[in-house]
């Protein structure tokens, strides 16, 4: 039994999203260190606004300034921070609902936990930099002055804001994907026979995706292939030098086509049905990245009877 | 969907979860359970009409890597398929929707999830408003925990359990649903699903009554879930099934409570209550689930034995 591989990954992307009147009116008080609520159809101020009625659905208009003092509504104690959160020392989670509003807004509390109760008075913190996002808000904590001093309220709405996300896996290909990856670290191609379908599949993938059936047989493949179908690139690509060839190759043995590069060789030169070979790198990893490319064997061409099907 | 144009039963099952898959992909994972939910009532994916899944692309961390998850099912030549990215449950409520309207008279529904090899607290945050809540990051633990300390404030429970750690385990469950005559020829023991619907609530956790869930009243209220033996209650945090109970009217009844993988767990709530009401134990049993943060979403079916 190989030992599964298990690698970390991330996926990252920053948002950028448009806001719209309501929500850029909400963000640009933010950046202003106010609150904007909205009227609902009931007279209740719903604060963070939104576009909508929550009941009757119908649009809503009349944004409202509240305060930036307020009472803890319900809450609980955070006592290890995770990535991105508001503070980074323990702290409360609270809905704050805001003098003059009645709804309340998520936002965390910088408080000790003894001095956390429903019913605590709260006021903003705000942060220096402030660019129109609910991050803006820092914080809330214990109310001391019930007048904090407002600024002067600057009239552009927020038209975008972006939202970065990442998240963290311990990433393992599974079984299948694992053997082959150990394989290719040493030199070699294995793939998998279905039981039912009797197709070979290079890389595996533990099951045949036509007949719904694990894929137990594997079968070592010698790496040689036929070119099925191929593109010319034209323009740079990192670490590519154009023109270069990427061609789909039906290795020798295995029922679906892999995509790899074709090297020394003229790209003019490239052909269906042209017969090629792996050229390894000469550290081999346990990732596809330890075949370099393919090149020409200058074994006569495939008859097309041979690749037809997987063009 | 109160009335059934046509009846719709569970006529198989099949599950498997465990604290931590360390070895198999999702794929690998899901394949025998599949096999064993179709092998039960002896039937193959050529003989499914229709095949749906629930799963989160964000749990594995790859675009569209519910497509991949096909490969478990042998999808050739072309299936009729579809995928919701929510729990199980909601796939099961698109193909009762499905065999209403068409020609067609068994489905597949399936649910995956390893969500031991991320951050689950962190990814369920990506769920939240985009704009006033998700930057937040807020972990799924804290605002199971502003529900719990609403209901401790409120009086109306009693006793409210602490919020223990988000609850993480990998695991998949397959279930086969079957019309009319269809079901009655696979199974001497078809558990009928006799009414099932699903409601949200506003999405703003400030906006509503965490201690109440109006939502599951209403679902409950449409699928005409009166009168059970027992309820197999989608519960992530254990406080939240007296939430449930409340808007279920429970008072007597069996209650069997449980999180399961995420994804998953809803799912799996319809694959208890089928395998309780096939294997005799009882008659009528709720199946409900839950999507979203502080029960945001809930589902609600009455499933029925035969007469």
């Amino acid at each position: 039994m190989t030992e599964v591989l298990v690698a970390d990954h991330a996926i990252e992307y920053t948002y950028t999203r448009s806001t719209g009147p309501i929500i850029g009116a909400f963000l640009a008080g933010l950046r202003d260190r106010r609150f904007v609520g909205i009227r609902a159809a009931d007279g209740r101020v719903l604060v963070p606004p939104v576009e909508y009625d929550p009941v009757t659905s119908e649009d809503l208009t009349e944004l409202v300034d509240v305060a930036e003092t307020g009472v803890v509504t319900t809450w609980s104690w955070n006592d290890k921070p995770l990535a991105g959160q508001p503070l980074d020392r323990p702290f409360a989670w609270a809905l704050v609902r805001l003098d003059g509003a009645d709804t309340g807004l998520l936002a965390a509390v910088d408080v000790a936990r003894e001095d956390m109760h429903s019913g605590l008075r709260v006021h903003a913190r705000w942060s220096a930099q402030r660019v129109g996002s609910i991050r803006d808000l820092v914080c809330f904590e214990v109310c001391q002055d019930e007048h904090a001093a407002k600024v002067s309220a600057d009239t552009d709405n927020v038209e975008i804001v972006e939202t970065p996300i990442r998240l963290d896996f311990s990433y393992t290909p599974g079984i299948a994907a694992s053997r082959f990856l150990r394989s290719v670290e040493k030199g070699e191609i294995v793939g998998q026979r279905c039981p039912k379908c009797q197709k070979v599949y290079v890389p595996p993938r533990g099951a045949c995706s036509m007949c719904g059936v694990a894929t137990d047989e594997e079968v070592m493949l010698t790496g040689k292939g036929t070119v099925t179908t191929f593109c010319i690139t034209n323009v740079p690509s990192p670490g590519l030098e154009p023109p270069y060839v990427t061609a789909w190759i039906r290795l020798d043995g295995a029922d679906i086509t892999s995509m790899f590069l074709i090297q020394e060789c003229d790209p003019r030169d490239v052909r269906l049905g042209m017969r090629v070979e792996p050229v390894w790198a000469e550290e081999k990893m346990p990732n596809i990245g330890s075949i370099k490319y393919y090149r020409p064997t200058g074994e006569p061409d495939a008859p097309y009877d041979d690749y037809k099907d997987y063009i | 969907m109160g009335e059934m144009r046509r009846e719709v039963a569970i006529i198989s099952w099949a599950s498997f979860e465990t604290p931590s898959e360390p070895a198999r992909n999702e794929v690998e994972l899901l394949l025998p359970v599949i096999q064993e939910a179709l092998g039960h009532v002896d039937l193959t994916q050529r003989d499914i009409g229709f095949t749906v899944s629930g799963s989160s692309d964000y749990l594995q961390g790859f675009p569209f890597a519910f497509v991949g998850a096909l490969d478990a099912v042998g999808a050739w030549p072309p299936i009729r398929e579809s995928h919701v990215e929510m729990d199980g449950a909601f796939a099961l409520y698109e193909a009762v929707t499905v065999l209403q309207e068409e020609d067609i008279d068994t489905a597949l529904v399936y649910a995956f999830a390893r969500p031991s090899r991320g951050e689950l607290d962190r990814t369920l945050s990506l769920q939240l408003d985009p704009y006033s809540v998700a930057p937040l990051w807020p972990d799924a633990r804290g605002l199971a925990g502003l529900q719990a300390q609403a209901m401790k404030d409120s009086g109306k429970f009693g006793d409210v359990p602490d919020v223990p750690a988000t609850y993480v385990s990998d695991g998949a469950v397959a279930v086969v649903l079957a019309v009319g005559d269809r079901a009655r020829a696979l199974t001497k023991t078809p558990a009928w699903i006799r009414g099932i619907d699903h409601r949200i609530e506003p999405p703003a956790l400030g906006g509503r009554d965490l201690t109440t869930s109006p939502s599951t009243e209403k679902a409950a209220q449409v699928a005409r879930a009166t009168g059970v033996d027992a309820a197999y209650l989608h519960v992530p945090y254990p406080h939240q099934e007296l939430v449930l109970r409340r808007a279920l009217g429970l008072n007597g009844e069996a209650v069997d409570a449980a999180a399961g993988p995420t994804m998953v767990g809803g799912l799996g709530r319809f694959a208890a209550a089928a395998a309780a009401i096939s294997g005799g134990s009882i008659k009528r049993a709720i199946a409900h689930a839950t999507s979203g943060p502080c029960l945001q979403q809930n589902l609600v079916a009455l499933l029925e034995g035969v007469a």
